[in-house]
């Protein structure tokens, strides 16, 4: 993991105050989250305080501090999504999972966050499940998705 | 590959005359696919048909051709509009019109190939042959430019869109793409690149309506070095993506536009701040982009014009209020993305303290439109007040959606019954709503008004930024400002109190309109309605005192409602009622005696244990302790269960 974040390190100069959102998006996007080691390297490498950075990144809703669940879902609760019942397929997640938007299970398996529109209005409310859509779900459909995907990891 | 490119520069790119040697356009023509030896499918691929499935139906049709041996080109093409349709196919037999089919998943796709390319044509999911000259016609085979859904559109900038292949710059420059951008940097300077944008009558399409070629000029008047030009492909409201469509098909006209405006303002950088999880977008313009600077369209003294433009891809990290450009500013700076206050504007002082002007995707699409036709073709589309089109992303309860454009002037009648084909399902309409998460609703009454910026303002709505959303009966109006403000207030940016603070109170007491009440004693009805009243002040608060857009705009959904639907307010006030049964603490369920066959698959799923009964007897409801979840009446198999 400190090998990935050395290595994006390497490729940005030092002291570029404006590469910040970009390099905390290719740890994220690389390492899976932001942990605390990134950030202090990340503050002696900019010359900024590591405060300041966790101010920013926690300003911004992509930044992840702990790593996302094996299966990570994101939910469209766009208007159109809303409108079609993304309501309760979000409530039915929750207690399914037990977990806010944001958050990741306590095993480690599942992490959800919600997108604010995916762009298939016609077809909502739309899931997407680790690349692979979901389209037209209900909320009475959630435990059986969740019961098919815990058998997955499992296996 | 390097041959063609040459050729491409030396004999398209930097001829002068606009009309070229037919031996090139014969070139062209192929390269067009105008001219075809063998069959072309082309497969739309932008977001909505992957969402809708199009990754497998190629999967399919590539392994339909192998197995058959057939030799064909595949090709993947933008998003020509029409959501429900799919993942839309193309198929292009040599020498014929196009025949387009909707809705052809994977599983349809062998039966579809087998009857094409035997001239069988399937009239089902077929829906209809689009052509230009030199091709032979089908015969009792509508064209799709009547179908209700094209035939009521002008399509000026999504004229490419779904047409080629987004990642082939050769097949733009076919397309007689980039040779404005070289003329422009070649011929005029760039006041009088200003001066025929200013002529054309542009105005922003992102809400506002300032005249771009105007902004262009203070940017360029401004003296100084290092300016910078923004494309605000930020798009962030909940139903909008115009623009996210826009660059998954056409990334190389915007290309071209944000080129030409950069040379007009004198900016020899450039960014595209893309919204974060636009993944295909940005994968495109990044590709599209990296193709430019390798024809050396981008890059140091471009073909010697001593121009020099650097395009850079930003993306987003997950903020709503980074739309507002001083935000954006912000944010591409390292920083917290926070409004300021204006003046000064950005066209003084931008990105690091220099001039930069903002742009948002449409608008920088129309710009090489403008320069190839000029300002009076420009002008002569729409009204005196609003040239050109308008693209919108039609959403919500429509019977089709997806992303159309228009003539301004065209009134929204027009695209509620026309193009998107009314109401969903047979339902009443109830609203249109412009502008996304600000935005007001227009009722039934006010659809003879014009898509332009005027007439809009004069019935207190705005363009927006594209969003364009019909609800239906089916939609609780209380339900859905609650909605908005809930965005709203998650996406606040916490600089300014009245914004923080104000919606956060006004979720807080829609919530309570919504919600059933701890206790049902006669003070609560009182209080709830002295809340609602206070929510009237708390918005004129915001509007007056918030310090951008956001939090000005943000109580907008809500007053409009109150003015247009406040009988559902009252109703959900004081008789605790829901007339769309959409706000689940206060729907109440029955169980008819007559059908309940005493299942008890509803006592089961009951997560409050509410229902009580003897197997093979009716059951019935406790109504103190029924939540309304609805549960019992989704799982009932005898439509015995209804709201009361």
């Amino acid at each position: 993991m400190e090998s990935v974040i050395d290595e994006i390190f390497g490729r940005y100069k030092q002291g570029r105050k404006e590469d910040l959102i970009p390099i905390l998006q290719e740890i994220q996007e690389k390492a899976g989250h932001i942990s605390e080691y990134s950030i202090v390297r990340l503050g002696s490498l900019l010359g900024i305080s590591t405060t300041k950075i966790y101010g920013l990144a926690t300003f911004y809703d992509q930044f992840r501090f702990f790593p996302a669940g094996k299966v990570h879902l994101r939910v469209c609760h766009g208007t159109s999504c809303f409108m079609n019942g993304s309501g309760p397929v979000l409530a039915s997640l929750k207690e399914e999972l037990g977990i806010e938007p944001g958050q990741t299970t306590r095993d480690g398996r599942f992490s959800y966050e919600v997108v604010t529109c995916m762009g298939s209005c016609s077809i909502g409310p739309v899931i997407e499940v680790n690349g692979e859509y979901h389209t037209g779900v209900k909320s009475d459909q959630i435990p059986a998705m969740i019961k098919r995907l815990k058998h997955l990891i499992d296996n | 590959m390097e041959a063609r490119r040459k050729y491409l520069i030396d004999k398209v790119l930097l001829t002068a005359s606009d009309v070229l040697p037919s031996e090139v356009e014969r070139e062209l023509q192929l390269i067009r696919r105008e001219r075809v030896s063998i069959p072309v499918i082309y497969i739309s691929s932008g977001t909505s048909s992957l969402i809708a499935g199009a990754g497998k139906t190629e999967a399919a049709v590539r392994a339909y051709l192998t197995e058959m041996e057939t030799t064909s080109d595949v090709v993947g093409t933008g998003c020509s509009g029409p959501a429900n349709f799919e993942p839309l196919v193309c198929i292009q037999l040599p020498g014929k019109n196009k025949l387009v089919f909707r809705n052809i998943t994977e599983e349809k796709v062998d039966a579809l190939l087998n009857a094409v390319f035997h001239n069988d044509i399937p009239d089902e999911d077929l829906v209809g042959q689009s052509g230009s000259k030199g091709f032979e016609t089908w015969h009792g085979i509508p064209f799709i430019d009547d179908h209700p859904y094209f035939a009521l559109q002008k399509r000026v900038i999504l004229s490419n869109c779904g047409c080629y292949d987004p990642s082939s710059i050769e097949e733009y420059i076919a397309r007689g793409g980039y040779r404005t951008f070289v003329k422009s940097i070649r011929h005029y300077t760039p006041d009088e690149v200003c001066e025929i944008i200013e002529k054309s009558g542009l105005r922003g399409r992102s809400g506002g309506g300032f005249l771009t070629g105007l902004k262009w000029k203070y940017a360029l008047n401004t003296s100084g070095s290092g300016k910078y030009l923004i494309c605000n492909a930020k798009e962030s409201d909940p139903g909008g993506y115009t623009d996210r469509t826009i660059m998954e098909s056409d990334p190389h006209r915007l290309i071209e536009g944000i080129s030409i405006a950069a040379y007009a303002t004198g900016a020899s950088t450039a960014f595209i701040y893309i919204r974060s999880g636009s993944d295909k977008a940005t994968e495109t313009v990044r590709r599209a982009v990296s193709q430019a600077r390798d024809l050396g369209l981008l890059g140091h003294n471009i073909y010697s014009s001593g121009f020099n433009l650097e395009i850079h891809i930003a993306i987003d990290a997950g903020a709503f209020v980074c739309g507002e450009e001083t935000a954006l500013i912000r944010s591409l700076e390292g920083r917290r993305g926070m409004p300021e206050l204006k003046p000064p504007y950005p066209t003084t002082s931008g990105l690091f303290g220099k001039p930069t002007v903002i742009n948002n995707v449409e608008t920088l699409m129309n710009v090489p439109l403008i320069m190839k036709n000029g300002p009076e073709w420009f002008g002569s589309m729409g009204t005196e007040g609003s040239s050109g089109t308008k693209v919108f992303a039609l959403a919500g309860r429509s019977r089709f959606t997806g992303i159309v454009e228009v003539e301004m002037g065209t009134p929204l009648k027009t695209i509620v019954e026309g193009i998107a084909g009314g109401v969903r399902d047979g339902k009443e309409f109830k609203a249109l709503q412009l502008g996304g998460s600000t935005g007001t609703f227009i009722t039934a009454g006010y659809l003879g008004t014009g898509v332009c910026f005027d007439e809009l303002r004069e019935i207190g709505s705005g363009l927006g930024a594209g969003s364009f959303i019909i609800i239906d009966e089916t939609t609780c109006m209380v339900d859905l400002v609650r909605y908005y403000m809930d965005f709203m207030h998650r996406e606040s940016c916490g600089k300014c109190i009245p914004c923080r603070e104000g919606t956060g109170r006004m979720l807080e007491i829609l919530d309570h309109v919504v919600k059933r009440p701890a206790s049902d004693d006669a003070g609560t009805t009182l209080e709830r309605f002295k809340g609602v009243m206070q929510l009237e002040t708390i918005a004129s608060v915001m509007k007056d005192t918030s310090l951008c857009g956001l939090g000005q705009n943000a109580p907008n959904p809500f007053l409009s409602a109150m003015n247009s639907f406040r009988e559902e307010f009252e109703e959900h006030i004081f008789d605790r009622k829901c007339r769309s049964n959409v706000c689940r603490g206060l729907r109440t369920f029955t169980i008819d005696v007559e059908k309940c066959t005493g299942c008890t698959a509803c006592a089961s799923k009951c997560p409050v244990n509410a229902i009580y009964g003897t197997r093979l007897q009716p059951f019935f409801i406790v109504e103190d302790k029924c939540i309304g979840c609805g549960a019992c009446h989704d799982v009932c198999k005898f439509s015995a269960i209804s709201v009361k």
